[in-house]
């Protein structure tokens, strides 16, 4: 085992270069890093586009920004984070570790896979693209300012002249043919190439939820592809899908777009929940407690998920017993999502727990997913919504989703899989400070944010009059986010550091039982020497604990 | 003893929390002058807006105790489960599940979610399909970018950004129930006092009501985004006793006022071409694309409350109005610094 610890330099082709070698790549463990990396600048982009905006909210009738720019800002930070962290960095992960997960040397279709990989990231340079047509690149170019929703028909060429709503329209069309395509490389991988013995039953719940994710990407994307074909065809050919001089439908959109965008909020906590369910019971030295539960869980929220798009809806009008039906399919999301909680909770019960970082940004996940899903259940109450949706209450409670739980789990899966990703461990007090700083900044800006919500302040505003009683809330988030960007650059140069400078890792520094451990950090191309064989949930238990196997029990 | 002072203290914390917790409640039940902020949503003055209040209340009681519950265990857990600094290395008991455990934590909250799904529905079904009684005012709000017009069928004119509506008191409800609809994109129509947010949307007509139980004036704003100005289209709407309201709706009924000394800028209205978005009953102007300017000056602010209706910042207004408010439809028009004066002063006549 000593041998193996050391880590093993990537093969390398002699005859292409270092950026060829990463551009024609079809490696699924290299694709994952560039989703990551790819995904990690434009983390740090939309950040700058938050710190703008929360300057010019900090007191109210603020004039550090124009109107023009505000909003333009916030479509682009909305729409980045989702299309161009959020999803790239978990298809990254995903992309990276459920094939040494499940034994397999690469996806099942590596060249769909660098496929899918090049359009989402042409669709986001193609996005930052509009910031340098059009006017002043002060003012934000020829940027889309429409709201990440995108409502119509401020979307039709009458109330958006320029081509700032076809930027977003076309960019956000690539990434989709993009998330489709890891889509159906996750399901086919996960269900054609696992090792030998590797039941379904048997997988870990990485991958299962990996799989339902894709399955949830497959059957959401296509709405909103279809609804941006129709828009496309409104502003260039004359349509009249959503133009209502011609009888067209406004309402329309908006179901085409929900239908998509709440499947969406479970693409990207599912992965979280991915990460947390890997990590979580490394650090309290348990099996994960009720793991078929947690499995039927993941598939019950992928089901549910579809059926309750309309509750972002409640103030459109909609009859009674329609709100009342996406009140009752909303509020039995929170079932299969409190099983996870006490399933998690369960795990760390009667553990020994380690707080290494990766751990104690999973505590943070769990303790802030617990307070975004009880926003969220006051949320679909629907009266209570008639007064919440639009204001900054629901912007507060979606980055707690966010922020608070998925960004926090990527965190976490960053602290965990870094040593096998590169070989090199990134330095625990770095990652201590990044946490505590993190948690600081973050309730600071977010649970104070509720507040000007619930004194009626709504969202997309550029300024707000003073004697509304808002300024306060507002300057205390602005502050908070002070401590995020500094935690942010303590994050970035821990991996720049580490990467170049880290301890040596080692083949399995957490003592953890799944496959990826098995093999060096970072991994060969060919992941495993031999193909492994496993008889149960966690392989490498087997080996450590001979006495005691996993298989005797499942 | 180390015990028995954290226990202590624990006692006291916990007396200072109910203790903030019922203030907190007794300064949202009392909520006459809307504390914190005038737009706050736990401070209610209408009967949809305190339905949403009483739910709102249940469910936050409900979380909070759920979030009571689940914290306390997870704290438990983590301070309990530590790895110990003189770790023997043994790994822990491996417990890989519990079926009854799984069943309780399945069953519980689907008995909660049973229980706050009947009480919503009931709410949504009182508020959202109350009938309008014969006697309640019917007024159509049309959400413009980025002004409120208000027509009033019942009596025949319109005006704009400051809706009135009288008192409807419980010995007397006269509640009023406004259709939303939209000239252009989507807006919502949102003042949190009265009640909960429903949009305006093109092709979508939608309704909505409000019977204020005092006088007053409530704040709102648009509450969906609408384009360039969207931050500063404010709503305001003035509560007034049956015969403040009475006699309002007498004066707006009436026709413009024509004072002969300001003919000036009457011209000046026509030949700069203002006539053809504003309307001012009883002269040849009866544009739609902007405010109603009839009674201009019986509003108290301009610019979709955003100004205070001053002479200065009526002139500052006409004079450019994307300068006053960025993203304004209504075109800076060239004009004399003698034609402002006169048009100004016309348009002061407007009472």
């Amino acid at each position: 085992m000593a041998a193996d610890s050391i880590a093993v330099p990537l093969p390398r082709t002699e005859s292409r270069s270092l950026l060829l070698d990463w551009l024609c790549t079809v490696d699924h463990k290299k694709i994952g890093m560039m989703y990551i990396v790819y995904a990690l600048i434009f983390l740090v982009i939309m950040g700058c586009e938050a710190i703008l905006m929360r300057i010019q909210l900090a007191r109210p009738e603020s004039t550090f920004l124009s109107a023009d720019a505000f909003n333009r800002l916030f479509t682009m930070h909305g729409t980045t984070g989702i299309f161009f962290v959020a999803m790239p960095i978990l298809i990254g992960f995903g992309n990276y570790f459920v094939p040494l997960m499940i034994g397999a040397r690469d996806m099942a279709f590596p060249r769909l896979n660098a496929f899918s990989f090049w359009m989402t990231a042409f669709g986001g340079i193609l996005l930052y693209a509009s910031f340098f047509t059009g006017g002043s690149l002060l003012h934000g170019g020829d940027a889309p300012a429409v709201g990440w929703f995108a409502y119509a028909p401020l979307t039709s060429p009458a109330f958006s002249p320029g081509h700032g709503t076809d930027f977003w329209n076309l960019s956000l069309l690539l990434a989709g043919i993009g998330s489709i395509g890891a889509a159906v490389n996750f399901i086919a991988t996960v269900l054609c190439m696992r090792c030998p013995g590797m039941t379904l039953g048997k997988m870990p719940l990485f991958a299962w939820m990996n799989l339902v994710t894709g399955g949830l990407i497959l059957v959401a994307i296509s709405p909103l592809t279809a609804a941006q074909l129709m828009l496309m065809a409104d502003r260039f050919l004359g349509g009249h899908f959503f133009d209502p001089a011609a009888g067209g439908q406004p309402v329309m959109w908006m179901h085409f777009f929900w239908i998509f965008g709440h499947p969406e909020v479970y693409v990207l906590i599912i992965p979280s929940f991915a990460f947390i369910s890997e990590v979580l019971p490394v650090f309290s030295r348990k099996a994960i407690f009720g793991y078929p539960a947690m499995v039927a869980a993941t598939a019950g929220i992928g089901f549910v998920s579809l059926g309750v798009w309309a509750h972002h809806l409640f103030t459109v009008g909609m009859p009674s017993y329609g709100n009342a039906f996406f009140v009752l399919t909303t509020m039995v999301v929170a079932v299969p999502t409190g099983i996870k909680i006490f399933n998690w909770l369960a795990t760390m019960w009667g553990g020994k727990i380690r707080f290494a970082t990766p751990m104690l940004f999973c505590i943070g996940f769990l303790f802030q997913f617990l307070i975004g899903g009880l926003t969220g259940v006051m949320l679909a109450t629907a009266p209570f919504d008639w007064q919440l949706n639009n204001s900054y209450f629901v912007v507060a409670h979606f980055h707690y989703i966010i922020v608070g739980g998925i960004l926090f789990a990527i965190f976490a899966a960053f602290y965990y899989w870094f040593p096998k990703m590169t070989g090199r461990m990134l330095s625990e007090k770095l990652g201590k400070w990044h946490f505590w700083i993190f948690v600081l900044g973050f309730h600071l800006t977010f649970d104070f944010m509720h507040v000007p919500g619930l004194l009626g302040m709504p969202r997309r505003v550029y300024t707000y009059q003073a004697g509304r009683g808002w300024g306060v809330w507002n300057m205390i988030s602005s502050i908070g986010v002070i401590f995020q960007a500094a935690a942010i650059l303590i994050f970035v140069y821990n991996i720049v550091h580490s990467y170049f400078r880290g301890a040596l890792a080692g083949n399995d520094p957490w003592d953890a039982w799944t496959l990826e451990w098995a093999t060096t950090s970072p991994p060969a191309e060919y992941n495993f020497s031999s193909v492994p064989a496993v008889r149960s949930r966690r392989p490498l238990w087997d080996i450590k604990h001979p006495e005691d196997p996993d298989w005797k029990y499942e | 003893m180390r015990k028995f002072r954290l226990r202590v203290w624990l006692w006291r914390a916990g007396r200072a929390c109910v203790a903030a917790l019922c203030s907190a409640s007794a300064v949202f039940a009392a909520a006459t002058p809307a504390p914190f902020s005038p737009t706050n949503i736990f401070a209610p003055d209408s009967t949809p807006a305190r339905s949403i209040f009483r739910i709102s209340a249940f469910v936050l009681e409900i979380t909070g105790a759920i979030f009571v519950v689940v914290f306390s265990l997870l704290a438990y857990a983590v301070i309990k489960y530590r790895e110990p600094k003189d770790d023997d290395g043994h790994e822990p008991a491996q417990v890989y599940g519990s079926n009854q455990m799984e069943l309780a934590w399945t069953v519980l909250p689907v008995l909660i979610v049973v229980v706050l799904f009947l009480s919503t529905a009931q709410v949504i079904h009182r508020v959202q399909d109350a009938r309008a009684p014969a006697d309640a005012l019917q007024v159509t709000a049309v959400g413009h970018q980025f002004w409120w017009e208000y027509r009033y069928p019942q009596y025949n004119f319109s005006t704009a950004n400051e809706l009135h509506v009288p008192i409807s008191d419980p010995g007397h409800a006269v509640p009023t129930y406004l259709g939303l609809l939209s000239a252009d994109v989507d807006h919502s129509f949102w003042v949190p006092r009265l009640a909960g947010k429903t949009d305006l949307i093109p092709n979508h007509p939608n309704t909505t009501w409000i019977d204020p139980h005092q006088t007053g004036i409530f704040l709102g704003q648009c509450a969906q985004f609408c384009g360039t100005a969207h931050a500063n289209m404010l709503l305001r709407v003035y509560v007034q006793s049956p015969d403040d309201f009475q006699s309002w709706v007498h004066e707006q009924e009436q026709p413009a006022v024509n004072d002969p000394s300001t003919a000036a800028g009457r011209a000046l209205f026509v030949a700069k071409a203002c006539f053809a978005c504003h309307t001012i009953r009883g002269t040849m102007a009866a544009g739609k694309v902007g405010p109603d300017l009839t009674h201009l000056m019986s509003r108290d602010t301009i610019a979709a409350g955003i100004l205070p209706n001053t002479p200065e910042n009526l002139r500052k207004w006409i004079q450019d109005p994307p300068a006053m408010k960025e993203g304004a439809l209504m075109p800076k028009v060239d004009m004399t610094d003698e034609q402002l004066t006169q048009i100004t002063a016309y348009l002061e006549t407007l009472k």
